[in-house]
């Protein structure tokens, strides 16, 4: 049966149907979408504590039952993973908070995390009926789908998916990110015997380096980790795929597929006058030593500056989550240099609200041109140039363009670079068979994912450039789906023979 | 894993440590390094492999204590584990036969040398190694770096042993007796940057290999950046070894001395602690 039908057969289940009876759809439409309550901007800019507080059980039921139960849910078709939208959430509405959590789980390997770092509004609530057709509020897929995931975890009642039969066979993950973990999900969950390789010493790629504490706390990345264990997967930290071993001694190990998720962590400077000064680093640099190493704790060994005058270079997620770890590090001054205007910026738009209540300052329309340094080569300030935009660029957006003469000096103690970051080499490097783009991408097909190299799939940022967690995600979903089909038909063609 | 399973002290501050780790032993070349992280709370440090032992499933660090992670380090005993080890990482040696090559060590970058001594005579060079310190015990492993030279200079700054003066002089001795084809130069930043002035004067083609701040030691972060003939180069994924000739030293030495009043800050506090 097809998934479409199985949707509707799912819609016409006696709870299903009594559900839709007990609200009038006009009643369910009047009802004011949820507020996520948040912790105090002036308690929560000096700390690491969790800025979006989660909802209630009362306020995820209220937020639940303004879901239509639509008979053609739009809104899964904006999740890159596809989760079951409407089921999840009417299991919500009735009070059925673990079967919700279930329901993610049959396509997502990580909820309490997407629920957190997904940007919901460009994705399924971008394609909720209320955003399409009403002109209102979506319903707040990504709360509910974090409520019901914290609900699972808290009460301790964690649902481990249903495993097929164990097929035998041996796949190795490059690379523990949310493409690979959803990856490893997946298949084992299809019965393979899946080894995840970090080069780290923990797993979770930039959900434990990047996104911090505040955003994503590391013990709820952990608990999903956990999961994936009790399916059957393992881990090997401190192992790089091409270093350590090779794709060649691994397969003479018995590795049958092969998926690469190791990301874009290369971090890009500008090449500016002065870049390399002490106290200018890459935004990986500063939020792998607070996230990974912890070098905001008394105890961590590892240093950080803690900068009293912070510039962050950029406007992405990363450099909200940089800028926002520097106040929290104790600077006075935390700054944005953007070289657009706010509209332009690409950080989500509850990042960007977030910063501001803490007090960031955003200089938009600027952008470093030199950076000046004391004799003991410390940064001291940034060598500003103004911008105005001009015409749209080939990514649609207005470029912008120096206002000729007109710059400024800026005094700053520790700057933050986050303008984007360039694929990871070492697989590519290490195996020369291997097809890139000129962006030193993976080459993929588009339907399977699989790469040059036929035993060989990958996704997330290996083949898209920096983007999100739930495309690395899809990714994930997708490669462990034709990885799957190619070799079940190398299993039958070999019975037959 | 990564259990240590030798501990010698070359002197009072240098250890030798022989770690159990199979997969790199059997994977590493000269010139590669690998990350250690000594205990939960660790950073992540650098350090060159300096010998292997495929068999034993083993390979050989030097480290030199000067702060926290260094002194945690060598104050494992056999039988205990380092949490963490990763690697082999950076580009392996270029190793050719080339002729004659000059191999200039200081301090502990001898430790590092080795292999990559080892190497250029096993490919058919005439290696003349210059091993040189601050003083007589601080000269390391000379037997195994004269296993695999055809001569051997020492050079103390305080006269204790071999002869008296720095690196420079006795690389200087080497060159006017003899047709230089290649120097391989390790040591201490300050060290590399004179040494690397002396082949430059004499236009003999020289390689150094970096030691700087690291973090995850993959290409990540950029924490070991370097600038080499004018452009911005990883010192744990372009190098550890550059041309001499072409790397940015002042600016090395200012990025090595960016955490300088942390560590020290940090090595007081252990020390305290420890008392």
């Amino acid at each position: 049966m097809d998934k479409a039908n199985i949707l509707k057969q799912e819609r016409e289940t006696t709870w299903r149907i009594e559900l839709r009876k007990k609200i009038k759809n006009k009643d369910r439409t009047s009802i004011e979408r949820v507020k996520m309550p948040e912790a105090d901007p002036s308690e929560r800019r000096r700390s690491f504590m969790e800025v979006n507080r989660g909802l209630t059980s009362e306020a995820a039921m209220t937020e639940a039952s303004r879901c239509l139960d639509c008979p053609t849910p739009t809104c899964i078709e904006g999740c890159p993973v596809g989760i079951n939208i409407p089921k999840f959430i009417k299991n919500i509405e009735r009070g059925e908070f673990l079967e919700a959590a279930r329901v993610l789980k049959e396509t997502s390997s990580l909820p309490a995390v997407c629920g957190r770092v997904c940007p919901q509004e460009k994705q399924c609530e971008a394609n909720c009926f209320y955003t399409r057709k009403l002109k209102k509020p979506a319903v707040a897929i990504g709360y509910l789908e974090r409520f019901a995931a914290d609900y699972e975890r808290e009460t301790g009642n964690i649902s481990i998916p249903k495993k097929a039969a164990s097929k035998n066979k041996k796949i190795a993950c490059i690379g523990s990110g949310p493409a690979g973990l959803s990856f490893a999900g997946e298949m084992a969950k299809r019965g393979y015997d899946v080894t995840v390789f970090e080069a780290l010493h923990e797993i979770g790629g930039v959900l434990k380096y990047g996104i911090p504490e505040f955003r994503l706390p590391n013990n709820i990345v952990d608990v999903e980790i956990e999961s994936l264990k009790k399916l059957g997967v393992k881990f090997e930290t401190n192992f790089i795929v091409g270093k350590t071993a090779t794709i060649e001694e691994l397969k003479q190990e018995g590795f049958e597929g092969f998926f690469v998720g190791s990301g874009a962590g290369l971090p890009r400077f500008m090449g500016i006058p002065g870049e390399n000064l002490v106290g200018i680093l890459s935004s990986n640099e500063y939020l792998t030593r607070v996230n990974l190493m912890e070098a905001n704790k008394e105890d961590s060994d590892t240093p950080i500056l803690k900068g009293k005058r912070v510039a962050v270079i950029g406007g992405g997620n990363t450099a909200m989550d940089s800028v926002r770890t520097a106040l929290r590090l104790g600077a006075e001054k935390a700054m944005i240099i953007y070289r657009r205007s706010e509209e332009e910026m690409p950080a989500r738009v509850e990042e960007i609200k977030h910063a501001k209540e803490e007090g960031v300052e955003f200089l938009t329309l600027q952008n470093p041109i030199e950076y000046l340094g004391d004799n003991k080569g410390y940064v001291r300030q940034i060598r500003v140039q103004r911008m105005k935009l001009g015409e749209p660029d080939a990514s649609g957006r207005r470029r912008p363009i120096p206002v000729e003469g007109d710059e400024y000096l800026l005094d700053v103690d520790t700057v933050v670079v986050s303008v984007g970051v360039a694929p990871n080499p070492l697989i590519p490097q290490s195996m020369p068979d291997l097809k890139t783009t000129s962006w030193r991408t993976l080459e993929v097909d588009q339907e399977s994912l699989q790469t040059s190299v036929p035993f060989m799939f990958a996704g997330g940022d290996i083949v898209r450039g920096g983007a999100t967690v739930i495309l690395a995600m899809g990714d994930g979903r997708k490669a462990a789906n034709a990885m799957d089909q190619q070799l079940s038909k190398n299993l039958e063609s070999s019975v037959k023979e | 894993m990564n259990k240590v399973v030798r501990k010698e002290f070359f002197s009072e501050n240098v250890v030798c440590l022989e770690v159990e780790a199979p997969r790199i032993a059997k994977a590493r070349r000269a010139g590669h390094f690998v990350i250690v992280r000594v205990d939960k709370k660790g950073e992540r440090i650098p350090l060159t492999i300096s010998s292997a032992d495929v068999d034993k499933g083993t390979i050989t660090l030097v480290v030199q204590r000067v702060g926290v992670t260094s002194k945690k380090l060598t104050d494992l005993e056999p039988g205990e584990c380092v949490a963490d080890l990763v690697g082999p990482l950076g580009q392996a040696t270029d190793v050719k036969k080339v002729g004659t090559v000059l191999a200039c060590g200081g301090g502990v970058g001898v430790a590092p040398l080795l292999p990559i001594v080892e190497a250029f005579k096993k490919a058919g060079n005439k290696v003349v190694s210059v091993l040189a310190a601050r003083t007589k015990d601080l000269i390391i492993l000379e037997k195994q770096i004269r296993e695999y030279s055809d001569d051997v200079l020492i050079m103390t700054d305080d006269g204790s042993y071999g002869e008296k003066g720095l690196i420079t002089e006795g690389m200087e001795k080497v060159i006017a007796r003899e047709k230089i084809d290649e120097a391989v130069i390790i040591g201490p930043a300050i060290m590399m940057k004179f040494a690397a002035e002396v082949t430059r004067k004499h236009g003999i083609p020289s390689i150094a290999s970096l030691n700087t701040i690291m973090v995850d030691g993959t290409g990540m972060c950029g924490a070991c950046r370097v600038t080499v003939d004018g452009k911005t180069k990883f010192v744990c994924v372009d190098g550890p070894e550059f041309d001499a000739h072409k790397v940015d030293f002042d600016e090395m030495l200012l990025r090595l001395n960016g955490y300088k009043d942390f560590e020290k800050n940090a090595y007081e506090r252990y020390n305290r602690m420890q008392q």
